[in-house]
């Protein structure tokens, strides 16, 4: 965990209970889902569909991918039914939180024409109390990050706050990093250490299944108290410990922070921005997949008989030419400068903006980019340490 | 607009399956409403009650391949205040733009039995390259709401909501797992513009590219990707040689592939 990326506790962590550490049996996994359910949760978790794990709503833990493993390289992402009993034996796919956090597409308000005048009618904000399970931790710092751009300065962001104020976050910890994760390196990850109510380690043997868990909030304790728990032993937390060290040395990828603000800012006319721009799509798929780019576009609608109109606020890309139209046209006509503008927002200009860095090592825009752009290799070639961009691993040799 | 007289609206055809122009047939609980703004003056396929001009808009569907069209293409524009082609024929040339990359005369010669009888140009164009055009809209066929969007617009003097921008982008809007990615379907979004709201990566398909190149497209990319995939250059050719062929970005990739094509 960074220390650029320490953000206040949403609660209090006072308790002495609530420090330490427990066992819930895989067996017990399926009462959390219910008291959560119980409690009012909308559950949210992941589950398969359309040969990728994505985020939905969970009834029961048959929603779960259980058996299921993902690979991933640069442009590619494979899911297998591998067996087994795993509930999380996988990393992040396509979809992040904010799906839920920030929406796609959201209409901000109507109004209807009387007279000569309008009627404004606020979309009435109805807010679903969420729990989302199995929250990785560089999806929680991402959460954090997308904290401090809506709620962190003067203008807050309430659809955003109405539905960040009521989640309950149950941490999963990364005991299988992916082959374009580099959350270690970024400081985010592999285990969850802020921002969650409950945390689980899952650790599977032979003849075992348990979860090692944590509990970061009095509202996490409250919901332990209502599952069968026991206190955890030495030795199965040494040994979920151990499996996240190794979990840790695993990741597939790695960025280089030092001086990493200085190097963009001393590079932006580096030839690299064009070689990157030659095989650059701008279909921003990476933005898109991205847990903390935020942009958003506004459409004003109005209907044929000019008595009904409409604000959407639609989930925009710094890849869109229309994205940087002003008076005259878009400023960034080039792809060049597209791709410039948001690897350089993401980790050096954010820095300055947030006080973090933008990218929180979750490997999405890796995977999610059609021809596997990596931005970890982008920085090592801005740095000057590679030259060559390696070509996205085909399908021909997946298969 | 308030109480002016309702607007006079045409529709053209030329070069094309009547498709694009019965998405305004189709527009069925809008229609009326579209009716009750402006006055549909001239509809072939709706109506044979046809008022004579000049027109505020003219919806003009079809490409461009005779020179009679090439003629008549003029006497519309001429008639028209505003004048917005619809679907892929009228804004690319369409399917019928396969020809423009052969000798037409060498089709004649096969599909009629009296070929001296066919009159025909040698290339299928969009009417961009014949008129000043005000508006396009994209698509084989073109998205109904997309229609009734431009003609709200028009109504309300404002600029329509009709993106240029990947149909990746709504994709992910909609969260539909990137068929590329995940399965390894050769996929045409990541430089067709959207418009169709991602219809086909939806149910597993890749993109077609009915809405033709999205602003900037970076086909060279794609297309080596697509090569990676296992794709051959035959079938490049045959996936960038569409309903939008003639569109320059899709019509230079496929020709940059075809040469490559093993016999």
């Amino acid at each position: 965990m960074s220390k650029q990326l320490s953000l206040k506790m949403p609660k209090a962590r006072t308790e002495r209970a609530e420090e330490s550490k427990f066992i819930l049996e895989a067996s017990h996994l399926g009462q959390l889902l219910s008291a959560l359910i119980g409690k009012g949760y909308r559950a949210i978790g992941p589950t398969v569909r359309d040969g990728a794990i994505v985020y939905d709503e969970l009834h029961s833990l048959r929603d779960l991918p259980v058996g299921y493993t993902d690979e991933q390289a640069p442009g590619c992402y494979r899911l297998e039914k591998g067996g087994g009993r795993a509930f999380f034996n996988y990393t992040v796919g396509p979809q992040s939180w904010k799906k839920f956090l920030h929406p796609p597409s959201l209409r901000l308000w109507k109004a209807d024409r009387e007279d000569h005048r309008f009627q404004v009618v606020q979309e009435i904000e109805q807010t679903t109390k969420f729990a989302f399970l199995g929250v990785r931790s560089c999806e929680l710092q991402a959460i954090l990050i997308q904290d401090k751009v809506f709620m962190g300065g003067q203008f807050v962001d309430p659809v955003y706050q109405a539905c960040r104020d009521n989640i309950f976050v149950v941490a999963v910890n990364c005991t299988k990093p992916g082959g374009t994760c580099f959350c270690q390196s970024m400081g985010t990850g592999p285990k969850a250490t802020v921002g969650f109510d409950l945390a689980l380690t899952e650790v599977l043997e032979a003849k075992a299944h348990y979860f090692v868990l944590e509990v970061g909030s009095k509202k996490g304790a409250e919901v332990l108290a209502e599952i069968p728990y026991r206190q955890a032993d030495k030795k199965r937390i040494q040994t979920a410990n151990r499996i996240l060290a190794r979990s840790a040395k695993r990741m597939g990828r790695a960025m280089d922070q030092t001086n990493l603000k200085e190097l963009l800012y001393k590079n932006y006319e580096h030839p690299r921005w064009k070689e990157v721009a030659s095989r650059c799509l701008s279909c921003a798929n990476c933005t898109m997949a991205c847990p903390t780019c935020f942009c958003t576009t506004v459409e004003d609608l109005t209907d044929l008989t000019g008595q009904h109109a409409e604000r959407w606020r639609k989930w925009d890309s710094c890849f869109a030419m229309d994205f940087s139209y002003i008076y005259g046209g878009s400023v960034r006509r080039s792809v060049k400068s597209r791709y410039r503008q948001w690897m350089t927002h993401k980790l050096a200009t954010w820095v300055d903006q947030f006080g973090m860095s933008g990218c929180v090592g979750c490997g999405r825009c890796i995977t999610w980019c059609p021809v596997g752009i990596d931005i970890t290799e982008e920085v090592r070639a801005i740095r000057g340490q590679t030259s060559k961009p390696k070509s996205p691993k085909s399908y021909k040799e997946k298969n | 607009m308030g109480s002016r007289v309702k607007p006079k609206l045409a529709v053209w055809k030329f070069a094309s399956c009547d498709g694009c122009q019965l998405s305004l047939l189709d527009c069925e609980d809008e229609l009326l409403a579209v009716a009750g703004k402006v006055e549909i003056a001239n509809f072939p396929e709706a109506s044979r009650a046809v008022v004579s001009g000049p027109y505020d808009i003219s919806l003009v569907e079809g490409s461009i391949t005779t020179p009679h069209d090439a003629e008549r293409i003029h006497q519309v524009r001429r008639a028209s205040k505003f004048l917005i082609t619809i679907g892929a024929c009228a804004t690319a040339g369409g399917i019928q733009a396969l020809r423009n990359f052969k000798n037409v005369k060498d089709f004649i010669s096969i599909v009629y039995a009296t070929p001296r009888y066919i009159e025909t140009l040698n290339k299928s164009t969009p009417i961009a390259d014949h008129v000043f055009v005000d508006f396009e809209l994209r698509g084989c066929p073109i998205n109904k709401y997309q229609l009734v969007e431009v003609i709200s617009a028009y109504l309300m003097g404002r600029k329509p909501n009709v993106p240029t921008h990947s149909v990746c982008t709504e994709c992910k809007r909609r969260q539909v797992v990137c068929v590329m990615v995940a399965h390894g379907t050769p996929c045409l979004g990541p430089v067709t513009q959207v418009g169709c709201g991602a219809l086909c990566p939806s149910y597993h398909r890749g993109c077609y590219g009915c809405f033709g190149p999205k602003e900037t497209p970076n086909t060279t990319s794609l297309g080596k990707r697509w090569l990676e995939l296992g794709v051959s250059h035959e079938d490049i050719v045959r996936g960038f040689r569409n309903f939008n062929a003639y569109s320059e970005a899709f019509r230079r990739e496929s020709e940059a592939h075809e040469p490559h094509i093993r016999e």
